[in-house]
């Protein structure tokens, strides 16, 4: 198939029907809203339905009823939709149903801005609901991996029962990029969702969506059941891309749109004689750890390079297990990071360790 | 080697994210690496509203243009005042001169004024005051085939608009013949 | 011998963990009763909510989600979409509806969705231990209001049924009572002609059930009774706010 143009938010919505997602439930917030403007359009066509609630809370409570029922069912949001949408987001952890949720990230705290950010990354790694609960996060850096991610996250959402979330930025929902919608062949089995509460027609006893458990040992049994799972996730869903590091005198960590800057900065570096390499992180979570066992010893330090206060230092310095120096730049509440200014930090680490 | 960053900025209704989006997707008609990031928010409303755009042989890193255009297609005063700034020494700086009497301030860019408006009533039709511009920046950097820019435009009209193929094909060679003139 | 009466198929043999006297127990059977009767058990998904009948998923014997605090309008909403042939209630307290759920009651009765709402209104917060709930009377104490409910700081008890009879999309509003055999009998009537609404696509329908709760009350279920007929119905009169005109 040939490749379209295609704004980030209406690829996301095509590549999610493509992928099977027949109902879509959400509320409107900058920069995300072509995405269920999108969905309103086509779903219908596709044997689907769209609804626009009256809340983030009341989407994603949708989506858990939706979802309990087997459909192939999908928000999306931008941040300070996202944390309205949390307490529905730990209960369908909570149930192990599957959705995909989609975040176009913007500045914060509060109502912040509308201009891209990348300062999300604690809420969506960590939980952001109550409870112990993971989701699998996707952060793609371009339109077409966005695409072909989307399969992957309903698949995986159906593999585990387990949300999965997409995160992108407002550029990523807001730019335009050549896309093709390629058949991807994922790696998961899928069985029949016979937990799901179609009915009992008399034939079956009832099937029970829930995520109460009063019995304390119960509730702890689901958790150790959970986390089996999260395990499963860690050994088997860490994305991640990789390059120039086995070499590198000084690395930089970055994910989605901003590891774009951080290859034309990595371009000047070389340009000057300083071998920087990069480590994309593709899945959040699970954080690619094994990635930073390639970086030599003589590495100078890691950046963590980020739209956001530096949110994922913390994981680099767990995955760096004190090896090397980690250091960080970043700006925040829609600045874009420069090249040049990446460059510069660079360079002023690299003057300084020598 | 191709490496175009363009700024098309103006007016919202002016027609400026369409030109952009024209231009990147003639380049992928092309086969060539390409990228359209607008500005979004408040200032689509009536404001100023600008995208960058990106052709490339080689695949696009940064989708952002910050200080580093090769050119800017500016169709208002304030995207002037904004963006001139942010054109590298050398770049073409397309400024729309039936909107804008300020000349630039910069010496080391090639500058080209473009009486977009006036063209564009000569042809009957103001709207395409944009499709000047963009046959002005074709005509300086043959970044992308014109042929390509209309089959993009075919797509983007749709068969109900077809009928306005003829009159922007008409803008773009006006707009060219403007720059080619000066 | 010809059985007279059994048990319906639409409840589980299981104990109910519902306080002696409460009426949570009546108002179960009456809807299993009429999904019973109106043949639709194996075809109905329910949601329970978060309050006394939270565990209603472990009593009623049918598909049945649990949802966040008054949130189950909005899963029922996912639910019905998905599958609009089935038949979806939601099973509500008054401090689920009335207080924490009030966008979702009031945003699936103006899109007219096809659900049913059982509103079990006890005028207070059965399961957190007995907190004033907008529905709590005035003069009536509860752990949060020590002194009993004023006007002055908590405003007037909320009527739940009426706002809702003003929304075209509910296509069926009204208020029951299980204080008595001839109330009950009355209470099951309004039950089955929501089910028949949403069967017949009609729009969003409710049946708001005034019941007692003597736990936190602090009455003996008799007084409870006699507690809800005295003070509840005067103020929350019973009968029907709203049908659809052929059903």
């Amino acid at each position: 198939m040939a490749k379209i143009l295609m704004k980030g938010n209406e690829a996301i919505g095509a590549a999610a029907i493509k992928a099977g997602c027949k109902y879509f439930f959400g509320y409107p917030i900058t920069p995300q809203n072509e995405v269920p403007e999108y969905m309103s359009r086509e779903l219908p066509k596709n044997g689907g339905v769209f609804l626009q609630a009256e809340s983030e809370v009341a989407a994603i409570n949708m989506v858990y009823g939706a979802s309990g029922c087997g459909a192939r069912v999908m928000t999306s949001s931008s941040s300070p939709g996202i944390a309205l949408k949390q307490e529905g987001i730990t209960y369908i952890a909570g149930a192990e149903l599957p959705c995909v949720i989609v975040n176009i990230v913007r500045g914060g705290p509060g109502l912040g801005g509308i201009q891209p950010a990348q300062s999300d990354y604690n809420q969506v790694t960590r939980g952001g609901g109550n409870g112990d609960y993971k989701l699998l996060v996707l952060a793609p850096a371009n339109l077409q991996e966005m695409v072909d991610l989307m399969q992957e996250a309903f698949d995986a959402a159906d593999y585990y029962r387990n949300p999965v979330m997409l995160v992108g930025d407002g550029m990523i929902g807001q730019m335009m990029e050549p896309v093709e919608f390629r058949e991807i062949k994922t790696k998961y089995t899928l069985s029949e969702k016979t937990w799901a509460t179609t009915g009992t027609k008399g034939q079956r006893p009832h099937n029970i969506i829930n995520s109460l458990f009063l019995d304390p040992a119960q509730l702890e049994e689901h958790n150790h059941k959970l986390q089996k799972k999260y395990d499963d996730m860690k050994a088997n869903e860490v994305r991640y891309e990789s390059v120039g590091v086995e070499d590198a005198d000084i690395v930089l960590v970055a994910y989605g749109t901003t590891s774009r800057i951080v290859r034309n900065a990595i371009a000047t570096l070389k340009e000057e004689g300083i071998k920087a390499g990069l480590i994309r992180p593709i899945s959040l979570w699970p954080f690619p750890m094994a990635a930073f066992d390639a970086i030599p010893e003589t590495c100078k330090a890691i950046v963590s390079v980020e739209m956001s206060m530096g949110q994922m230092i913390d994981d680099i310095k767990i995955a760096s297990n004190g090896r090397w120096a980690v250091d960080f730049y970043g700006r925040s509440g829609g600045m874009i990071p420069t090249p040049d200014g990446i460059v510069a930090k660079v360079k002023e680490i690299m003057g300084g360790v020598k | 080697m191709l490496n175009e960053k363009v700024i098309c900025a103006g007016f919202g209704g002016q027609g400026v994210m369409l030109m952009g989006q024209l231009i990147s997707y003639a380049g992928m008609i092309e086969g060539k690496e390409v990228s359209w990031l607008p500005s979004y928010g408040p200032e689509m409303r009536g404001g100023t509203a600008n995208c960058a755009v990106m052709v490339s042989d080689k695949p696009i890193g940064s989708p952002v243009i910050t200080d580093n255009a090769t050119t800017a297609i500016i169709m208002n005063l304030p995207s002037l005042d904004k963006f001139e700034a942010d054109v590298i020494g050398g770049g073409n700086l397309l400024i729309n001169s039936s909107l804008i009497e300020k000349k630039a301030s910069r010496d080391d860019l090639n500058v080209y004024y473009v009486p977009a408006n006036e063209i564009a009533n000569d042809l009957g039709n103001l709207k395409t005051a944009n499709m000047v511009m963009l046959g002005a920046y074709l005509e300086l950097t043959k970044a992308v085939d014109i042929e390509s820019v209309l089959s993009a435009l075919k797509k983007t009209l749709g068969d109900a608009k077809a009928h306005l193929i003829d009159i922007n094909r008409e803008a773009i060679k006006r707009g060219a013949e403007a720059v080619k003139a000066s | 011998m010809a059985v007279v009466f059994q048990k319906t198929k639409g409840l589980l043999d299981n104990q109910t963990h519902y306080c002696p006297g409460c009426t949570h127990g009546i108002i179960h059977r009456l809807v299993a009763e009429v999904l019973e009767e109106l043949d639709v058990l194996g075809d109905t998904i329910a949601v329970a909510p978060v309050g006394c009948s939270t565990l209603a998923y472990d009593y009623f014997n049918m598909d049945i989600h649990q949802a966040a605090h008054g949130r189950a309008p909005a899963v029922a909403t996912g639910i019905k979409r998905v599958q609009p042939d089935k038949v979806v209630f939601t099973y509500q307290g008054d401090g689920d509806l009335a207080s924490i759920g009030t966008a979702e009651i009031i945003h699936a009765a103006h899109r007219g969705e096809k659900i049913t709402t059982i509103f079990v209104n006890n005028a207070i917060y059965g399961m957190t231990g007995g907190q004033m709930a907008p529905t709590t009377l005035i003069g009536q104490r509860a752990t949060t209001a020590p002194l009993g409910r004023t006007v002055e700081h908590s405003g007037m008890p909320l009527k739940v049924s009426e706002m809702l009879a003003t929304i075209n999309g509910a296509a069926f509003v009204e208020r029951v009572s299980v204080d008595s055999p001839a109330n009950i009998r009355k209470a099951k009537k309004a039950i089955k002609e929501a089910f028949e609404c949403q069967i017949a696509r009609k729009g969003f329908s409710i049946v708001e059930v005034l019941s007692t709760c003597p736990t936190n009350w602090g009455l003996t279920p008799i007084d409870a009774i006699k507690w809800l007929q005295d003070n509840m119905i005067p103020y929350y009169p019973i009968g029907n706010l709203r049908r659809p005109e052929e059903v």
